[in-house]
């Protein structure tokens, strides 16, 4: 049975893809750590912070997990919540798991906490980059319907693999953003599908910021996550060097493309229109990009 | 924002358990926690809401949750974000229901 | 004696001199019945007179918008004081006549996207507004005190003799240009383009009298579509009430939902929870309804044998044209829907109307009516009316009559039947507003706009069940005003009304089966989630069509 994993909550995407009954909460809603910006605004407080995070099993292997939930506060990092994540990377030092999976639902920065949610998320870039450089690899599974924005967007990048539905989008500014900066001609943030056109899963799949697109399934993203365990990818130059080559030769291909359909058509796929009915699995099909080299 | 209390007192003692928690602090959504009270005979109910000046719904609410379940020795935590009745019910009844079955923490 | 002949064609000279005066403005510009529109100007300030009735398509999907742009740039100095009759105040531009003093009375049905504006204007004396109607009736008027003089539409296409082509979205334009042709009236339209052959003939030319190519494509709005993933669950709770608790109870065949949330949970419940329950083929085979896309699932599983439809839905065509069995379809392929006998349909020949409203009075009175709105009421009052002209039976009728007349002596005593007439309603709205209320603001907004009566949508004394997520309440049941008052408050849960309930009353309801609580009929509230829909997401309704549902834009996440 299909377990959309758009609609479920953060707690229940982690109850379903991890191993049945393995899941040991970290910080979990009973210990109350919460926000401590929040209630002087007079905005409710969540008492997980919006983030639930802990240890368990995925096919046997132990592995660290967080999944940041949408509804509240739009998946925004504040300071506590900012904290969590970085105490998992932290851990992951010592447990030295076959995986650190993050759930990401984001629009960034959670704006109320200002200063507090920036630090934050620079500080879970570092604890990410730390722990990948201790060769721990860090998945990103993005397929909630408010995205991966912001801060959040960057941090999603600095893994080792991402994982989307093309429900998801991994973007940096959100389309209101660019709308409002850049005016409606450049970019209609009502006009949905070209939002998904421009920052939704099938879309970063094709263009090489996604590894796998999958169905919004829960199980689907569990088999994704299990296939990527244990595939730390190193962070030294030469990979550096590979990425920086690969984002100027992705400019120097496309850097004048008006829209995401001219880029499809420029990269060989046949009917860029039709993509966006096509099923993941048949999006599998048209990728063309090489897989990146394994540690 | 707002802080309210109530205490009811029970007969349905569940005894220890792992905390439970169910929904979401999401706009016209709630979370709700339950938790043991063991020292305690009372269910004792905590809110936090984003919505002002509704406190007599609360308490007819949580009145009608006390005649169909009648807990005791349980302590309940709210974060509400302006949810109708009608979810809050549906909340406490699902938090309820997962006391009986025995699953924690999982939705 | 030398008293006048009284002269019996006046509106027939009226016309020929209208004509003469538009082919002598648009000279070579006029090539039979078509002209460019940059001739629409001179056209219109030929061929209207102050204080003209004018008919303007503003439908409910389709909009006649390159005419009502043309409206406004007439010069207010030659062509004012229009009288101004029209279905849907959607547009801007529909209010704009009336700031500019090129129009200044009013009747329509519907003005839902303008209604603040609306009552702006009334109250600062810019518009008179005749009356507001339901749909069926202001077409009704066209062909008794409300005729228009200049009825400006919209179509498709047209050929060269001015065929018109309106395919899927029909809607009001048969009614429209009856009435004005038939009474020496003129017709003219905007089209999408101009063929040598329509498709097939939806208005024949001899009714029109002048065709514009219009710049762009007429608007359409896709009212109708609603996405299953804002579904809550309390509406999946009270969809199966309502499945159980009213189609089964009745064996309603023949139906109309309003549209809203709350009715596409329950078209999304058919081929699921409707189905468990063993009711395929008991219920829901006859529609008269829009083209709603929730219904997809319904239809693919063979529920229903026929809709008929008011208009279309953008997105839809494909899906009907694949399934004429179920659609009205003329054979190009293409649907064909018509408002006013969808409405005719609607009010004699279905069982069963259900929809949701704003507030709900002691006693059952339902309005959609807010303060600093004057929104109107669309074909509601229509579909949720009693059609006390109807004779033929079916069960659910003669049982919903039989209720309502049980133990009762006099003129009730005579048997008859009585459609169900179901307001299907949270307790709370958004930013926890009651929908239960001691008095409706309809009476205040009467004062505010110095209506005649309050506008009421649907009336009392036609409302047969009140569902909300607490229950059901049957007012057929009900033997006096006071019975009435605590079927409604035993409903209202907890919102000020359904606090102050009397509680001995309305345990005694609920014994005698008046109010009905879910368990009460057998539904479950833990089942109650929304993976009991059919589908949950737009992409679900798309796949459910097999690829032939092509949701507009707005609609995509994908």
């Amino acid at each position: 049975m299909n377990r959309s994993f758009a609609e479920s909550t953060a707690r229940a995407r982690v109850a379903h893809l991890l191993d049945a009954d393995s899941f040991q909460e970290i910080l979990g809603p009973a210990e109350r750590v919460v926000s401590p910006h929040l209630a002087l605004l007079g905005v409710p407080s969540s008492f997980d912070d919006g983030v639930v995070i802990g240890s368990g099993t995925l096919a046997g292997q132990a592995v660290l997990i967080a999944a940041q939930e949408g509804e509240f506060m739009g998946g925004g990092v504040g300071e506590v919540h900012g904290a969590k994540l970085v105490g998992l990377f932290k851990r992951a030092l010592r447990l030295q798991p076959a995986a650190v999976i993050v759930l990401a639902e984001s629009g960034g920065v959670r704006l109320h906490e200002a200063n507090a949610g920036l630090i934050a998320v620079s500080e879970v870039m570092r604890a990410l980059l730390d722990a990948r450089a201790h060769g721990i690899p860090v998945i990103m599974l993005i397929g909630g319907d408010n995205g991966c924005f912001g801060g959040m967007g960057l941090i999603a990048r600095c893994a080792d693999h991402v994982v989307m539905s093309d429900i998801g989008r991994l973007a940096m500014s959100g389309p209101e953003v660019i709308e409002s900066s850049n005016g409606v001609e450049e970019f209609d943030s009502r006009d949905r599908a070209l939002v998904w056109r421009t920052t939704g899963g099938k879309h970063r799949f094709l263009i090489g910021d996604c590894d796998v697109l999958v169905e919004d399934d829960v199980a689907a993203f569990r088999s994704a996550a299990i296939g990527l365990l244990g595939q730390s990818i190193p962070l030294n130059l030469a990979t550096m060097e590979a990425e920086h080559a690969l984002l100027s030769d992705r400019l120097t291909q496309y850097g004048d493309c008006r829209d995401a359909l001219d880029i499809w058509r420029r990269a060989g796929v046949p009917d860029p229109a039709l993509v966006a009915d096509l099923e993941a699995s048949e999006m599998q099909a048209l990728k063309t990009r090489k897989p990146k080299e394994l540690a | 924002m707002e802080q309210l209390h109530f205490h009811f007192v029970g007969q349905q003692t569940p005894g220890d358990f792992m905390p439970i928690l169910v929904g979401v602090v999401g706009s016209g959504n709630l979370e709700v926690m339950l938790e043991p009270s063991a020292d305690s005979p009372e269910c004792r109910v905590d809110i936090t809401t984003s919505a002002r000046g509704f406190a007599p719904i609360w308490a007819a609410v949580l009145q009608d949750f006390h005649e169909r379940h009648g807990l005791a020795g349980i302590s309940i935590s709210i974060n509400d974000m302006g949810a109708t009745p009608a979810v809050v019910s549906l909340r406490l009844d699902q938090a309820a229901a997962e006391l009986s079955s025995g699953t924690g923490i999982t939705s | 004696m030398n008293a006048p002949e009284r002269v019996w064609n006046q509106q027939a000279q009226s016309r020929a001199r209208r004509l003469a005066r538009a082919v002598a403005a648009l000279g070579n510009g006029l090539r039979g019945k078509r002209l460019a529109p940059e001739d629409v100007t001179k056209l219109l300030t030929a061929v209207l007179e102050p204080g003209d009735r004018v008919c303007l398509e503003g439908n409910n999907q389709k909009q006649a918008d390159f005419l009502a742009r043309a409206l406004t740039q007439l010069d207010p100095a030659q062509v004012h004081d229009l009288h101004m009759v029209q279905s849907v105040l959607a547009l801007p531009e529909h209010l704009d006549l009336f700031e500019l003093g090129i129009a200044s009375k009013l009747d329509f049905s519907f003005s839902g996207p303008q209604s603040a504006r609306l009552a702006k204007l009334v109250s600062a004396g810019q518009i008179q507004i005749g009356a507001i109607h339901t749909y069926l009736e202001l077409f009704s008027r066209y062909f008794v005190d409300l005729t228009p003089r200049v009825s400006l539409v919209c179509a498709q296409s047209a050929d060269a003799h001015g065929n018109l082509y309106t395919g899927a979205n029909t809607e009001d334009t048969p009614a429209i240009v009856e009435a004005t042709a038939f009474k020496s009236g003129i017709v003219i339209v905007q089209v999408n383009e101009l063929v040598d052959a329509v498709p097939r003939v939806d208005i024949p030319g001899d009714w029109v009298d002048f065709v514009i190519l219009a710049p762009k494509p007429n608007l359409i709005e896709p009212l109708f579509t609603r996405d299953p993933a804002q579904i809550s669950e309390i509406q999946v709770l009270m969809a199966m009430m309502a499945i159980k608790g009213i189609y089964a109870e009745y064996g309603v065949q023949r139906l109309n939902h309003g549209i809203g949330f709350d009715t596409a949970a329950i078209e999304l419940l058919l081929p699921t929870y409707a189905e468990s329950l063993g009711l395929k083929g008991k219920i829901c085979k006859h529609w008269a309804l829009n083209p709603h896309p929730a219904l997809i699932p319904a239809i693919e599983a063979g529920w229903v044998e026929s809709v008929h439809s008011f208009g279309s839905e953008l997105g839809m065509e494909n899906y009907i044209k694949a399934r004429p069995d179920v659609f009205f379809t003329g054979a190009d392929g293409s649907m064909r829907s018509n408002r006013a006998l969808c409405q005719a349909a609607g009010h004699y020949a279905c069982d069963m109307f259900i929809g949701s409203t704003l507030q709900i009075d002691l006693n059952g009175h339902s309005s959609t009516a807010t303060l600093g709105r004057i929104a109107g009421f669309g074909g509601a009052p229509n579909m949720g009316a009693d059609a006390r002209g109807r004779r033929h039976a079916t069960p659910a009728w003669l049982k919903a009559g039989a209720q309502a007349r049980q133990g009762r002596s006099g003129v009730w005593a005579m048997p008859r039947g009585q459609k169900l007439v179901v307001q299907i309603v949270e307790t709370f709205r958004e930013h926890m507003q009651p929908a239960f209320v001691e008095k409706l603001d309809a009476w205040q907004l009467a004062e505010q706009a110095h209506m005649e009566i309050p506008p009421v949508m649907i009336y009392g004394d036609d409302v047969t069940h009140i569902l909300t997520e607490e229950g059901i309440a049957n007012l057929l049941l009900c033997r006096t005003d006071e019975e009435r008052e605590q079927a409604i408050r035993g409903v209202a849960g907890y919102t000020p009304v359904g606090l102050a309930r009397n509680k001995r009353m309305v345990e005694n309801l609920r014994d005698r089966g008046v109010i009905q609580r879910a368990e009460d009929i057998g539904v479950d509230k833990r089942d109650a989630t929304r993976s009991l829909l059919a589908a949950r997401t737009m992409r679900d309704l798309v796949r459910a069509s097999g690829g032939l549902y092509d949701p507009p834009k707005r609609f995509r996440n994908w």
